[in-house]
């Protein structure tokens, strides 16, 4: 559903931010895009919307390819969450912001109700619904950003770093709600520098280095890849450096799998 | 008595229907490296602005007990004089920075202070050599990277030459190789200047094994505080939801009967050699 052939981008001639970008996400896929700062990240999502049309190449969503289509017509299937929740919050109250898109995008008056009350409720925002979202914390911010544009009911969303300035319990509140999405049939893609979330609960890891897709597979087999997470100046999953300090070979992100072998070590060695 | 000592302090901010803080009590030792953690809005950040003053200075609300820092009492001394004794580092730097190279940046606070100009040139270059950006020093601040950003706004604070340093989330806007790279920094800073220490941090895994002791919040007040062996391998922790590092709870799972903080004692631990 969405499909990247060839694609090259430059914001100024000469320094080329995607270099050949070639990619198949397929309905209903939950992945994460990880890689250094600069390595192009955003600027591939911002192909996905059209925000950005490639320069060579094409990029298709839902068979719309970006460069005929109008980024009014891909917004409402292509929900994009930004890194910095200030870049799209503006509106008085927090129920107001989540209205903004549902009014644009005509939603009948009762639907509108329903929508904003049911997403309140699931981003556990009712307590803040009548206050203003720059007198909530960055965390809180990045909640209500979510839900303006979960409520519309995308089929693609994209989160640039949704993990930033959430503690432990939200982050597992967050991966619950991905999932579910997920499991209705969205797609979505995540870029994030946290590697444990993407360990942990994200099926397909793609590495972007210096404009370039340079892995792209089972997260099991991208992040136990040491070498090349290292070259890239990434930090290594817990799980991983736990398994090479061990001479644990392959390393493993399964927590269940990683306890096994340690008791086989045990019992191997009496201690 | 430690370098810092907090007595019986609760605190309610003015349009608050509840304290943010409930009796707390806490010294900390100089040279320390003190970790606090816990669920957002359990009373981190404000428990570091009542450590330089700012409250109950310049916030309004209802403030008991007592704040104590490198002997001053919080509430007998304004922020200004506070400021050279405690530096207070924020989570997002670019909130903080606003010069047009980072050695004006780095000299603004001495420079407030009315220092000569030969002891304001020392200071800038003492800080910018204790967090390693002396290369940076012509560069606009804007045009760095995050993780470089906070370093600035590390040495900014340092300049002022406070003897405790609090620190607020300093990395949670930073991807984890500048982080790591950031909370290296401050355990040389406590190991190479015997600076105090009071890191806020949600990054257990990286912190747990570099500091003295960990505090860790919820709703207000402290629940647990002690070597972070005991207190990261207690239930009280789990309970509460922080991200446990995952070297604990394997070590938890597997019922060894030390605590391993790294992946090198665990490799100890097992005798496994490389």
């Amino acid at each position: 559903m969405i499909e990247f052939h060839n694609v090259f981008f430059s914001y100024q001639p000469d320094k080329e931010i995607l270099k050949n970008i070639n990619l198949k996400i397929n309905k209903g896929e939950l992945l994460a895009i990880i890689g250094p700062n600069g390595a192009g990240k955003t600027t591939l999502l911002k192909h996905i919307n059209g925000l950005l049309k490639p320069q060579k190449g094409y990029v298709k969503v839902l068979g719309m390819n970006t460069k005929e289509t109008t980024v009014a017509t891909l917004a409402r299937h292509v929900g994009f969450v930004f890194q910095n929740p200030d870049h799209q919050l503006f509106a008085e109250t927090v129920e107001k912001e989540i209205m903004f898109a549902l009014i644009n995008f005509n939603f009948p008056e009762h639907e509108i109700k329903e929508r904003v009350e049911r997403i309140l409720h699931e981003l556990d925002l009712v307590k803040y619904r009548n206050k203003s979202p720059f007198v909530l914390s960055g965390g809180e911010r990045k909640r209500v950003a979510l839900a303006s544009v979960l409520c519309y009911d995308p089929s693609i969303l994209i989160l640039d770093e949704p993990t930033i300035g959430q503690d432990y319990r939200q982050k597992l509140n967050l991966i619950n709600l991905i999932s579910k999405l997920n499991k209705e049939g969205k797609t979505v893609i995540i870029v994030t520098h946290d590697i444990e979330f993407v360990a942990d609960f994200i099926p397909r890891c793609i590495i972007m280095s210096d404009g370039r897709i340079i892995a792209d597979g089972p997260t099991e087999e991208v992040l136990t890849n040491s070498k090349l997470l290292l070259e890239n100046s990434l930090l290594l999953p817990q799980l991983v450096e736990i398994s090479l300090a061990l001479d644990i070979n392959p390393p493993t992100i399964n927590f269940e799998k990683l306890c096994s072998i340690i008791k086989k070590i045990i019992e191997m060695k009496e201690l | 008595m430690g370098i810092v000592e907090i007595r019986n302090l609760t605190f309610k901010y003015a349009n608050s229907d509840k304290p943010s803080l409930y009796d707390i009590n806490l010294s900390i030792n100089k040279g320390e490296f003190f970790l606090i953690t816990g669920p957002t809005g359990c009373g981190k950040t404000t428990l570091c602005k009542c450590l330089n003053g700012l409250i109950p200075n310049s916030y309004h609300g209802d403030f008991s007990g007592e704040v104590i820092v490198d002997g001053l009492s919080t509430k007998e001394h304004p922020v200004y004089e506070l400021a050279q004794h405690v530096g207070l580092v924020f989570q997002d730097p670019e909130n903080e920075l606003f010069c047009t190279s980072v050695e004006k940046e780095i000299a603004f606070g001495p420079e407030n202070l009315g220092l000569p100009r030969d002891e304001i040139r020392k200071r800038v270059e003492e800080a910018m050599a204790m967090v390693g950006i002396s290369h940076l020093r012509e560069r606009s601040p804007y045009e760095l990277s995050g993780g470089e950003q906070q370093k600035v706004a590390i040495a900014a604070i340092l300049a002022m030459k406070p003897k405790i340093l609090v620190l607020d989330e300093p990395t949670s806007n930073l991807d984890s190789l500048s982080a790591y790279s950031i909370l290296n920094l401050l355990l040389n800073l406590k190991k190479e200047y015997e600076m105090t220490i009071i890191l806020v941090e949600h990054r257990l895994e990286i912190v747990a094994k570099m500091v003295d002791r960990c505090a860790i919040m919820n709703e207000g007040r402290i629940i647990a505080i002690g070597d972070p062996r005991e207190v990261l391998y207690s239930d009280i922790v789990e309970s509460i939801g922080i991200g446990i590092p995952k070297i604990v709870k394997l070590a938890k799972r597997l019922k060894l009967s030390s605590r391993p903080l790294s992946s090198s004692e665990l490799a100890n631990i097992l005798k496994v050699k490389k």
